[in-house]
């Protein structure tokens, strides 16, 4: 891989944490002339509040007119659809509809159009009930008229920090997983010292994109500033066989506490309803809830009553990264040599790579010196993991090519025992099941093991030359 | 490069999807009956469906009137279709469909197998523990019975050291015995019924071999561990009272789902309540051409019923292949509660006689001999009493009212009769 080995464990730039936005700065740095480390607490990229989120690419149409996150958004939403084509990140250009059921709601559309408008974003449109209900005809009676936001689309959540950090890899930069930063001490002249579990690096710069302990590690380089508080997200996911019942992005109209429970598709063609939204404690417990679970499914009822009758695949829980501020907090210090984001939000996924170009310019501002590397980043496409197009069993080409894409482990989702070979063979290999479901699908589907569950994790433990037990977390 | 023309197309005369205990049978009696070409496709490398899996005795009674262990069985129906001139294919999964053709994918290629006629014997599942909704962490060491018995007995894994069984079915004391072939005591056992589901027998047995202590009322409220299962919070459901049991695994078993997606996406009627295809007692579909057969009908019946509906389900595949007409006039038979589900569950002007002369009744509570009536529009069709039943096992419900139904008539309804 990198011609730049761990043991030196001495870099330009140190990045803590690798979700979203850690491995969208990774591979922004990556172009430049910098040894750069991406360190992960977690057994994988995206592993985080990164892994559980609504998967929307979203406009910034509900953003605060002239904050920090509706620029970032708004840019990020067009760099990454931008890159899901360049790079293959599933997406499909569902659009939204807001969708108001009492006069109440509808009389806030004036108000909700404005703020778009505001926002910079100016094709929000508004949709009579029949229109609505011509392109939603599963949706519940009652609801009065809806706001088009033909822009707001649904997009894979595992593939982008994977494709940015697989660029970054391959472009030299060092990812080491399973190693969270403990702490984290300023030597005057030579920058940083970086400890973890497996030793001790060496940064002139830290960046701090940490997720949820972005105010930990912030605090760790001697900041005050900003605390996180998790706010935790429950979402369903329903049977594949339901996928025709939504069309597009069905949004609530937000209120001032919330911006409320949607549903939408999936792109690996489920249906998905959520998220609830409470402030927790513990930045570990992704517990769901009888509570949280028993509100989605009355609220799923009215929304799109059909969706009772169909099967729930999985329920998912994350923590969105809230803290006391509106804003997303980001800057970059020259005098520590230090630079954070963070307090990103739900809108993380979208703005990733907004983010990452606007920490570039801080930080070079900031005197982190970039020159641009001799070689650009590494081209690449990332395995297609979505329904949009085909997927490897239905391509006859490839499986003439090679039967091992036709030799189907995974029922349910279709995956392929190639596709589970590439994924234990690829830049950045799955170390877990769940980091195998989110390259490949595997196990994600609705008989969440019946019939393979056995079967895959053996395969990958044979992949991948390591103890099934171990894959299994079976106490020894 | 096209990809509807790289796709290789043939032909045959039947498809059966799934080479369980139904479609090996229905392969078996088709080849008998001079069906021509029968191709079996499954999507498990090795073909006899769950009972490959299920070590346990008890396979073939009433199908192949002998007692022998699940992989024996499983090898044997295999035999028994290749031995008929039957074709059978394994890792070829049928995804779709183009038309009236199935689409497949294996190792050997993507292609098109467009049959006369196809069975769909796909069998059903066990619900996972999302479709139940069981609130708490996600750990590894939550599975159904069916994986558990692929760990232990195809893989020769432990699966874990203590376990809580949710359920008590005859599944469920199935997957006692897996526990304790791959080392794992069974720390508790759960049902929401008041009582077990399964034959007093099992029950008995396994309270004293196992010493598992079975928790009538009780529901799994919560799954709590990090990486790996640490506990389950169980609520008495009469009480509220909650505690915790440790464990490091959690077997959900029964609460069975047909697999019925090619089904669906056939746009074949499903039964809304069996949740698999609905069909008359020929095993048609609402699709002209498809049949289906098994626990692809209904949650499960043991491996040789499923088996006689596969043998049965032929007759009328002939009839089809012959020519005779697709029966157009569907009267839906529906059950009220405390009935919970009949199979078959439409009335046609085809054949009235279902699989083994009867259909199969299951209530959501168990009914001990209860009285039972059939009636259409008012009209009182047949009325009668039945063997006990509950939500794990079935009764049978005699078919001779089924000639007397109107075909215009509206639904059929089987229901406990009112009692004042």
């Amino acid at each position: 891989m990198s011609a730049r080995s761990h043991s030196e464990g001495s870099y330009d730039v140190a990045i803590v944490g690798a979700g979203d936005v850690g491995s969208a700065i990774a591979r922004e740095l990556a172009r430049f002339e910098l040894r750069v480390a991406l360190i992960e607490a977690g057994a994988d990229v995206g592993a985080g509040t990164s892994k559980a989120n609504t998967a929307i690419l979203h406009t910034g149409f509900d953003a605060k007119p002239g904050s920090l996150e509706a620029r970032l958004v708004a840019r990020g939403h067009d760099l990454l659809l931008a890159y899901a084509d360049e790079v293959g990140v599933p997406l499909e250009r569902t659009g939204a509809l807001l969708v108001a059921w009492d006069a109440e709601q509808h009389g806030r559309f004036a108000a909700i159009r404005e703020n778009a408008e505001r926002c910079g974003y100016g094709r929000v449109r508004e949709v009579g009930a029949g229109e609505l209900y011509e392109r939603e005809p599963r949706l519940g009676p009652g609801a009065v008229g809806a706001l088009e936001v033909p822009d707001e689309h649904i997009v894979c959540p595992f593939t982008p920090p994977l494709a940015f950090a697989t660029q970054a890899v391959l472009a030299g930069v060092d990812l080491r997983r399973s190693e969270p930063v403990v702490a984290l001490e300023r030597r005057d002249d030579r920058g940083w010292l970086v400890e973890t579990p497996r030793g001790t690096l060496t940064a002139r710069w830290i960046v701090n994109a940490a997720g949820l302990r972005s105010d930990e590690v912030h605090r760790m380089a001697g900041n005050e500033g900003f605390t996180v508080t998790p706010r935790r997200g429950e979402l369903i996911v329903f049977d594949k066989l339901s996928r025709p019942l939504v069309n597009h992005v069905l949004l609530p109209v937000p209120t001032e506490t919330t911006k409320g429970v949607l549903v939408a598709p999936t792109v690996f063609g489920n249906v998905m309803l959520g998220p609830t939204a409470a402030d927790v404690e513990s930045k570990d417990d992704t517990s769901s809830t009888a509570e949280g679970l028993a509100y989605l499914r009355r609220l799923g009822d009215r929304l799109v009553p059909d969706l009772a009758a169909h099967e729930i695949t999985a329920v998912y829980v994350g923590l969105r990264a809230a803290t006391e501020h509106s804003d997303y907090q980001i800057g970059a210090d020259g005098g520590d040599r230090y630079a954070w984001a963070g307090g990103i939000r739900s809108t993380g996924l979208t703005s990733s790579m907004a983010i990452a170009e606007h920490l570039r310019d801080e930080l070079d501002r900031a005197g982190l010196k970039l020159e641009e590397a001799d070689e650009s980043l590494p081209a690449i496409r990332m395995p297609n993991i979505g329904e949009a197009a085909p997927r490897p069993y239905a391509r006859p080409d490839l499986v003439a090519a090679d039967p091992e894409y036709g030799r189907v482990v995974c029922f349910c989702e279709r995956v392929t025992r190639g596709e589970i070979r590439d994924a234990a063979a690829s830049a950045i290999p799955p170390t877990d099941l769940d980091g195998l479901r989110r390259r490949t699908r595997a196990l994600m589907g609705r008989c969440q093991g019946f019939f393979c569950g056995a079967h895959v994790p053996a395969l990958l433990a044979e992949l991948s030359g390591r103890d099934v037990a171990e894959i299994m977390e079976r106490p020894g | 490069m096209n990809e509807a023309s790289a796709v290789a197309g043939e032909t045959a005369d039947v498809a059966v999807v799934g080479a369980g205990p139904a479609g090996l049978a229905a392969a078996v009696q088709l080849r008998r009956a001079g069906a021509g070409r029968v191709v079996v496709l499954d999507r498990e490398a090795e073909p006899g469906g769950i009972p490959r899996h299920a070590k346990h005795q008890g396979f073939g009674i009433r199908d192949l009137h002998r007692v022998m262990s699940g992989p024996r069985y499983a090898a044997r129906i295999a035999e028994a279709a290749i031995d008929a001139g039957a074709e059978l294919r394994t890792e070829a999964q049928v995804t779709g469909w183009a038309g009236g053709a199935l689409e497949v994918t294996a190792p050997r290629g993507r292609s098109r197998l467009d049959a006369r006629a196809v069975v769909l014997a796909t069998g059903c599942r066990e619900r996972p523990r999302p479709a139940r909704l069981v609130p708490g962490s996600r750990p590894q060491g939550v599975m159904t019975t069916s994986m558990l018995q692929q760990l232990v007995y195809l893989r020769g894994e432990s699966p874990g050291r203590r376990a809580v069984v949710v359920g008590a079915e005859h599944v469920s004391f199935s997957a006692l015995l897996t526990l304790s072939h791959g080392g794992a005591r069974a720390a508790a056992m759960t049902t929401e019924h008041p009582r077990h589901q399964t034959l007093a027998a099992f029950r008995a047995g396994a309270a004293m071999r196992f010493r598992t202590p079975l928790h009538t009322r009780t529901a799994v409220s919560a799954i709590r561990g990090r990486r790996r299962v640490e506990a389950v919070e169980l609520t008495d459901l009469d009480t509220g009272v909650r505690r915790e049991v440790e464990c490091d695994l959690v077997v959900f078993t029964a609460d069975w789902i047909p697999d019925h997606e090619l089904a669906v996406l056939a746009g074949i009627e499903l039964d809304p309540l069996t949740r698999g295809p609905a069909v008359d007692p020929g095993l048609r579909t609402s699709r002209a051409g498809v049949f289906a057969a098994g626990n692809v009908l209904h949650g499960a019946e043991t491996a040789d019923v499923a088996a006689l509906d596969g043998r049965h389900v032929a007759a009328a595949v002939v009839g089809h292949l012959e020519g005779g007409e697709w029966p157009a006039a569907r009267v839906p038979v529906h059950c009220e509660r405390p009935l919970g589900w009949i199979a078959p569950n439409a009335i046609t002007g085809g054949d009235h006689a279902p699989p083994r002369g009867r259909f199969l009744l299951r209530s959501t509570e168990r009914l001990a001999r209860p009285r039972v009536e059939v009636v259409q529009a008012g009209r009182r069709l047949w009325a009668g009493r039945l063997r006990g039943l509950g939500p794990g096992h079935s009764a049978r419900l005699p078919h001779d009212w089924a000639a007397g139904v109107d075909a215009g008539g509206g639904p059929v309804t089987i229901r406990l009769p009112f009692v004042r």
